[in-house]
Parts: structure tokens; sequence; C-alpha cells
């Protein structure tokens, strides 16, 4: 199946149509990454472009890159990028209004400046020799020769790229590692703190959410006692995902003042 | 020949300053004494090695002694060493016995003085350094005594610094002397690069292989200096202000020994001047000067210290001038500064004795008739008075006569004028010294009721005394048998061949007779016969006004050095304040302002740093699409 | 089809990379723009690569991706270290060097 989409790429004609119709939506996905507001959905837009980039990949004839690109970064990469969004990120959604007075425009102008100069540099640049294609050097496999590359000129820069990785393996072990300042609370330690807290109003614990009979989920607060919605039963991360649901729909009818 | 006891002379003396200036104030009672005492052992010495030189033969009567290697880099060797030789016992003689006697003065002089011991203090240390002048055995060593004398006089001058002008007086003379010491370390330098030693032998030595230019550059830098320790003209401008010192300091320093280490060093350096003969001349010619020059001044002078320091300036003059003479003339004037120290230093004395008695009052026009008060001291004086005039058979007649006769027998146009010239203070000097006599002494009493003068104590009579019996004796001593002379010769050189004489010597003793006598006549008309005013006359003469002003030395050097330094100085400020600090300020606004500005563009937010990496970008593909269009 | 058109994209991904960096404020979404911009820099490389007729511009490709993986794994520890000190993600929340 790989083989026949490698077989493809090569003809002119299928390249070409792959392209018109993948290269659009990659950009599209790029600028999607961009203007969504929520970190997750910029992480799935992104996964979009590497795929495709992937894809552009092996029709190059970068048969090993474009595996390596799927398998290194919409795998690993982006697996990292979504763990640590769920570990911190989830609930820092930004509002995009700018706090920098007047740097987006600025911004997107010095870009779009810049876009436009590259553009019209690789429009008007000649390459000095006509296109080679990599037939000849793929004659014996493309990640043979890769690796030949790899294991002969480039020997001592991938030395030097497998120390680097392994030091950033290390760093971020030595960044991750919480050094904790005072001994954890232990259950009796928060009990304590519980009553001699500032009210005894959650001495008993907080409320648990979905107490409804037409909506009985994690989404809806629970009602407090004076028919108010109680924020607290909700979960933190649900509020910050702005994924909570009003209430009020579902309450059966509002409670008679004892007057009648 | 060497000796052990050379250093007990310098030693002694400094010893007692040392004593005296560390133990303060617990040293009031007996410092005196003490001072006294370091001084007249340090006399005792000098006569114990007098009587040593005596007993050897010509040749071996200089002693040298090694104290230690001083200054040891590369070629330059210099070795603190003392030498004595038949030049330096004449000085060693000089300051200590006439410095003894002036301690001994300054012990009632002083009495009622809260800091008398530091004034003893003072004294020693001036002693310690004049002795290491004079006993220095290369012009390095005689430097560092050069400028010993020259802290010594700057602080006894200052001694009453309370009086601001005092205090004056004092920067005035040290800064005077700063220039010749100038010229002294100058002379020193040339001495040492072209000849390569500053040893008197080892100059001695060399001095006939070094060029005539170089030996007159030296001969030159050395008279500077003599004129800035010996107040000879242009640096003169000092002694005048100098007898703001106390009066002993006046007649130790600023007559008898200080002012005259110039002629020592002009005496000292003969092999020199001997062999730059128009340096020699230079030396004769600032002589002549400033013996008319202080004449002159001294004849307008009202206040009695004043008027001696003219008189010491002119007889220094008269020194410098026998110096400035050759071989001839050295021996006449090391008799002059000798007799000179015996006779000066009685004057000065008794001065001291009769402002003692009038109530520290210096004006002489309100002194007169104070021959019945002070009889000791009149006569004291007097005697001074004759030998300075040159009468004989007293000390000055022996040795000015015999300079002026040096002069005129120099030879041709510069033997006549120089003789000339020399007669001519002759004159001078026996009317202002005739004018200071009559006076002080003579006439009826203008002084106010107030003053009750009377004669000093015994302590300050009894050097004056001993003074006056050298002022007396001296000349006659130094004289017979040519004795000095024959002392001095192998130091300063032999008797030149016998030329023939422009004028004998009986004939310039009768002509500087007859002038001392027309002074004299003049002075008895104008001040004894007539009646003297107690306040100086101010309608006098435009001539009289700039002597007064002691020939306007101080305006010239105001106009010349003072007044353009001042305007130096003051633009130099300005330069410092707008353009220097300016600048300096101004680099330091520039770096604060342009701070201020990229302050603006540090915002502490990473994306706008992002966003001015972009705009690098920007620039860099900029550039490229240029480049490649 | 001019390979050439793939520069292209490269070019506007690019671009776009550099507005994300410098518009957004979560650091996690600055970082994926980064990555966004290496990525568009490995399809210039690969496309260079077949025109010139070498592999030398697909080795340079993987290098980068390797150097990529470093630095997310160094960012990404950087901002997990920040936000558990300051509770937020923002790169304007850590502008304290101005003062």
């Amino acid at each position: 199946m790989m083989h026949q989409v490698i077989e493809i790429g090569r003809t002119q004609t299928p390249e070409a149509v792959l392209y018109w119709i993948l290269g659009p939506l990659a950009v599209l996905a790029a600028l999607g990454m961009v203007v969504v507001k929520k970190a997750v959905h910029s992480a799935i837009l992104l996964a979009w472009v590497m795929i495709s980039l992937a894809i552009f990949y092996i029709a190059q004839d970068a048969v090993f890159l474009g595996i390596v690109q799927v398998v290194v970064y919409t795998g690993a990469v982006m697996m990292l990028f979504l763990f640590i969004l769920m570990l911190v990120g989830v609930e820092s959604s930004e509002s995009l209004t700018e706090t920098i007075r007047g740097l987006r425009p600025i911004a997107i102008v010095a870009a779009l400046g810049f876009g436009g100069l590259l553009i019209s540099l690789i429009g008007h640049a000649t390459l000095g020799r006509s296109f080679v294609g990599l037939t000849d050097a793929n004659a014996g496999g493309n990640v043979q020769a890769l690796a030949g590359l790899l294991f002969s000129k480039y020997v001592w820069a991938f030395e030097v790229v497998s120390a680097l990785l392994i030091t950033a393996a290390l760093g971020a072990m030595v960044l991750a590692h919480n050094h904790r300042i005072i001994a954890r609370p232990t259950q009796r330690d928060l009990a304590t703190a519980r009553f001699r807290g500032t009210s005894l109003a959650k001495a008993a614990g907080l409320p648990g959410p979905g107490v409804y009979a037409l909506h009985n989920a994690v989404d809806v607060p629970a009602l407090l006692p004076d028919g108010t919605p109680a924020q607290a039963s909700i979960s933190a991360t649900l509020k910050a995902r702005g994924d909570v649901i009003d209430s009020r729909p579902f309450q059966l009818s509002t409670i008679e003042s004892e007057e009648e | 020949m060497t000796s052990n006891s050379l250093v007990y002379l310098i030693a002694l003396p400094l010893f007692g300053a040392t004593v005296l200036l560390l133990a303060g104030r617990r040293s009031d009672k007996w410092g005196h004494i003490f001072g006294t005492l370091m001084s007249a052992s340090s006399f005792a010495v000098g006569v114990y090695l007098f009587i040593q030189m005596l007993g050897n033969s010509d040749g071996q009567r200089a002693m040298t002694q090694k104290l230690f290697n001083w200054i040891s880099v590369g070629s330059f060797q210099v070795d603190a060493g003392l030498l004595v030789d038949q030049l330096s016992i004449c000085f060693v003689l000089l300051i200590t016995g006439v410095g003894t006697l002036i301690h001994i003065y300054s012990i009632a002089y002083m009495s009622h003085d809260l800091d008398r011991r530091r004034f003893f203090a003072y004294l020693n240390f001036f002693i310690a350094a004049m002795l290491l002048l004079v006993l220095g055995d290369s012009y390095l060593n005689l430097y560092v005594g050069w400028e010993g004398v020259g802290l010594a006089s700057y602080l006894l001058i200052g001694f009453w610094n309370q009086k601001p002008t005092y205090a004056t007086a004092a920067k005035k003379a040290f800064v005077a002397n700063r220039v010749g010491d100038m010229g002294l370390s100058l002379a020193i330098m040339i001495a040492f690069a072209t000849l390569g030693t500053v040893s008197f032998d080892g100059v001695k030595e060399h001095a006939s292989h070094a060029s005539t230019g170089a030996l007159t550059a030296i001969g030159i830098m050395l008279l500077v200096a003599a004129t800035g320790k010996s107040a000879q003209f242009p640096l003169q401008a000092w002694l005048g202000d100098a007898m703001a010192g106390p009066t002993p300091v006046s007649a130790l320093i600023h007559a008898a020994t200080m002012v005259t280490a110039g002629v020592y060093l002009i005496t000292r350096s003969n092999f020199i001047f001997d062999l730059a003969p128009n340096a020699q001349l230079a030396v004769a010619v600032i002589g002549v000067i400033t013996l008319l020059f202080g004449a002159i001044i001294g004849m307008a002078k009202d206040d009695i210290k004043k008027a001696l320091a003219a008189s010491t300036m002119s007889q220094i003059g008269y020194m410098v001038l026998g110096a400035g003479l050759g071989p001839a003339g050295y021996a006449f004037a090391i008799m002059h500064l000798l007799t000179h120290g015996f006779f000066k230093a009685g004057m000065f004395l008794g001065a001291g004795s009769v402002m003692h008695g009038m109530n520290d009052e210096v004006n002489m026009r309100r002194y007169g008739g104070l021959r019945k008060f002070m009889p000791i001291t009149f006569a004291t004086f007097g005697l001074g008075y004759l030998a300075i005039i040159g009468v004989p058979p007293f000390a000055g007649f022996y040795s000015k006569d015999k300079i002026i006769e040096v002069a005129f027998n120099a030879g041709g146009i510069k033997g006549i004028t120089l003789g000339s010239a020399a007669l001519l203070g002759a004159m001078i000097t026996a009317f202002y010294m005739t004018r200071v006599v009559i006076l002080t002494f003579a006439g009826s009493k203008r002084w106010d009721d107030k003053a009750h003068p009377h004669e000093s104590p015994f302590l300050m009579w009894a050097p004056m005394v001993l003074l006056a019996f050298g002022s007396v004796a001296s000349g006659f001593f130094f004289s017979r048998g040519d004795s000095l002379k024959n002392w001095l010769e192998p130091v300063v050189g032999g008797h030149m061949a016998h030329e023939a004489e422009l004028l004998s010597p009986a004939v310039v003793s009768i002509l500087a007779l007859v002038l001392v006598v027309i002074g004299v006549g003049f002075a008895i008309i104008k001040y004894l016969l007539n009646e003297v005013p107690q306040v100086a006359p101010t309608d006098v003469t435009v001539f009289t006004k700039i002597a007064r002003r002691d020939l306007l030395q101080d305006d010239f050097n105001e106009a010349v050095f003072m007044r353009p330094g001042q305007a130096i100085t003051r633009g130099l400020q300005t330069a410092d304040t707008t353009l220097i600090d300016g600048a300096v300020r101004g680099v330091g606004r520039f770096a604060v302002g342009a701070g201020n500005i990229l302050r603006t563009t540090q915002t502490g937010f990473v994306r706008s740093y992002a966003l001015w990496i972009l705009v690098g970008a920007i620039g860099l593909v900029a550039t490229i699409w240029v480049v490649t269009l | 089809m001019n390979p050439a058109n793939y520069l292209y994209i490269s070019a506007l991904l690019f671009t776009i990379g550099a507005i994300g960096v410098v518009v957004r404020r979560n650091a996690i979404v600055i970082f994926m723009c980064v990555e966004l911009m290496l990525n568009a820099c490995n399809l210039a490389f690969v496309t260079f690569a077949r025109i010139n007729g070498n592999l030398d511009g697909q080795v340079v490709a993987f290098f980068t991706m390797v150097v990529a993986a470093c630095e997310v794994v160094v960012g990404l520890a950087i901002i997990v270290t920040i936000y558990r000190s300051r509770r937020s993600a923002s790169v304007d929340d850590a502008s304290l060097l101005k003062r």
C-alpha cells in the first residue's frame, strides 16, 4: 500500500493533485492553529499540518523522513504537547484580547511583509542548475542511503546530537522534579485544617455535583438548601474548560415561600 | 683619611630635635637646655675635628665617613657619605659656634613664649640639616641638607603662624626656595647625565672631560639654586618677609648660615665654574646686581630687621661676587662669609635686644637715643657696624676690601665695572648702616611713654659680646699671613700667577675708606643733624617710593608670575568644569538618555522580543532580496 | 508540477508560525507555532534535497527533528516548572525582568 502511494507520488500529475489538495488544507489548518482559542484545538490542527507534511515528504522521495515525521512529531511530540496541556493548559485558554498595545497589528503587518518578501524571493530566485530528482540517490533505497550519509559524512554531528538528546532528557527530568519544601500534609492535617479554617461551611466536605432528576451528571452543580446552585460542587477543570451547564433548566419548580 | 666622628656632628642636633619633638610638652621645662647642649656638643665635636685637622699636613686634612649605601640603581651609585675638609670645617664651626650662641640667646629671648621647646627643636633640626648640607660628600647628600634647611627655614619663619602674614611670609620663602631647588635638582641631573656621577670627587675628576656647554648648564643651574637659597637677584624677594620669624632665627638662618649656603655651593663647585667662564661671569654679575639692589633697599627701610635683611642680601651679593671671580676670590668670599656671620649675627641679636626692650617695636623712627639705656647692645651693635662698613681694623675691612680689590683686578672692562659697583655698594652700605645706628641709638628719643627701654639679660648680651669679639678680630685673624687663603687652597685652588694689578691694595682701601666716609657723612647730615620725623614722610621722590617697595620686586613677581598664573589657573579651571567635566557628564547624560530611550523597547514581554526577531528576519530577507535582485 | 511549489507552502507555514509566536500568549501554543516553523524549514530542506538530487537536505531535516524533539522536551519542562510556581502558562505573566 505504502509502495503504491510512493509510486503515485512520483508521477507528475498525481503529485500536483496531491499538492493542490493537501497544500491549501495544511495552510488553512496552520492558520486555524494560530486563530483558535483553545490550545487543544491548536494541537489537533498542528497534528493535521504535520501529517500533511509527512505525506509531502513521502511524495518527495523522503520516505524515511515521512515515517519519522509521523512517528516522532505526530506521535511522540504531539502526545507530549497534549499531555502537558492536560497537566497545565486546559484551564489556561487565553482570551484573545491583546495586552501589549499595538503589538498585534504590527506583528501581522511584519509577518505579512516577511512572507511576501520570502515568497517574492523564492519567486525570482534561480537555482543555477536543472532539476535532478532523487532517483539516483535513492537507487539503493532511501533508508540505506540516509544511513550511509549519517554514519559517514555526518557521524560527528550524529554523535553530538545524540549527546544533546540525552542532555535534554536529563534536563527535563531535573526541571520537572518537584522539590518539596514542606512535608506533604497528611489526612489528619487536612482534617484539622478543615475544622480550624475560616468557616465551618466546608468542614463536612464539598457537595457532590449532579443531584437533579433531569440531569444527574458532573457538569451540573448541586443545589444548596436555599435553592441556589453550589459552584463548589463542580470540578475546577470543567469550570476552566467552560463545560459547566447551567442548572436552571433542570429545576423542577421555584421554591415557594413559607408565607403560603 | 676616614673618621668615625663626623656623623656625631649631625646626629647630636638631630637627636635633640627628635627628642624635643617626640617628647612634646613633657620636655617644656628642660627642652631649651637640652637643645642648647646638643648644639654645643656638636660644636665640641667640630672643634675636636678642627684640631685633628690642624695636626695633619695640607693634603691629609680632608676626612670622610661612609654611612651606608644609599642608592644603588644600575650605574647610579650614591653612598650616604660625609666629607669634612678645609672648606666644610669653616662652615661647621660657624654653624655650630654661632648656632650655639644663638641657642643661648634664645633661652632668654624666647623665655615668654609658650612654644619655646618647639622653637629649640626646630633650631636643632636646622643645625643638623645645615651640617648635612655642608658635610655631604655628593651633590645628592647636599641636596638632602639643602631641602632640610629649607624646611627648617619655613617652619621658623612661620613659627608664629597664628599671624596670617607671618604664615604667608613662610610660604613665600618656601616657594622662592623651591624655584632655586629646582635649579639644584636640574644641576644634579645634568651632572649625572653628562659626567655619570654626582659625588664631589667624581665630578671634580670628570669635569675636565665634559663639554663647556654642559658645564655652563650645570653652573647656571647651580647659580639658580644659589640665588634661591641665598636671596640673590632675581629670587631675593622672600628674605625681607622672612624677618617675620623670631629674631634669633633671622640672626642664625637668615643672616649667618642658611642664606650663605649658595656661596658654599658655588665655592664647593669651583671645579665646575673654573671650567665654565660664562657661568662664572653670570655669578659675578648676579652678585653685583644683588649687592646694589640690597643696598638701595636698605636705605629706604624703616623696619630695623628689614634694613638688616636688605644689608644681608647686599653682603651676600659681595660674597657671590667674590665667588664669581674665580680662584682669586673664593677665599675672600668665604672670609667675608665668616666675618659677616659674626657681625651680622651680632647686629641681628642687637636688633632683637632693642626690640626686646622696646615692646617688639621694629620701626626705627620710633627709637632714638637708646645708647644710654642699652649700653652693651649699643657697644656690640656699634662694633658690628664698624665691621660691616669696613673700617680698619675691623673684620669687614679685611674681607670686603679684598673682594673689591679682586674685582678690580679681574681685568678689563669687567674688572672696572664690577669693582666700581662694589665700591659704590660700599658707600651705600656705609650710608644705610650709619642711618640704622643713628636712628636707633643716637639722636633724641622718639618712643612714647609706654616703652621702657632697658638692657637685656645676661643670657642675651653674652652671645652678643662674643660675636662682637668676632666682628672685631676675625678679619685680622683670617687675613694675617693669608691664613684662611692658605687653609682653603687645597679645596678651592691656588693663587693665580700674580697679574699686573690695576689698583694696589692700599689704593683700594683708601678709595673705599673715602667713599665710606662720604656715605657716613651723608647719613650724619640727614639723620643726626636734622630732625627725624616719627612717621615716614610721604612727599618723597619716586625713587624713594620704589625703594620702599623693595624696588618693586613683589610687584614684578605678582605681575609676571602670580597674575598670569592665576589667570591660567582660572582658565584651566573653567576649561575643566566646562570641557572636561562637560564631556564626562555628557557621556553620562548620553548613556542615561540613550538608556531611557532604549528602555522603552525592554517591555519584559517575550512576545515583543520575538517581534524584534521577526523584524530582524525581515531585514535579513530584504537584504538578500535586494542583493539577488 | 514544479517542485519549487513546496517552497511556497514552506514560506507560508513559516510566516503563519511566526505570527502565532508573536500573537499568542499561551506558552504551549507558542511552542506549537515554533514547531510549525521548524517543520516548514524541514519541508524546504526536503524540497531542496530533491531538487539537488542528493540526500544532504534530508539528513539536515533529520537533525532538525532531533533537535526539535530536544527543544520540546526541555521547553515543556520549563513551562511545567513555571506553571507550578505561577499557576499560569501565559508568557505575559512572566515579564518580571522588566523591573
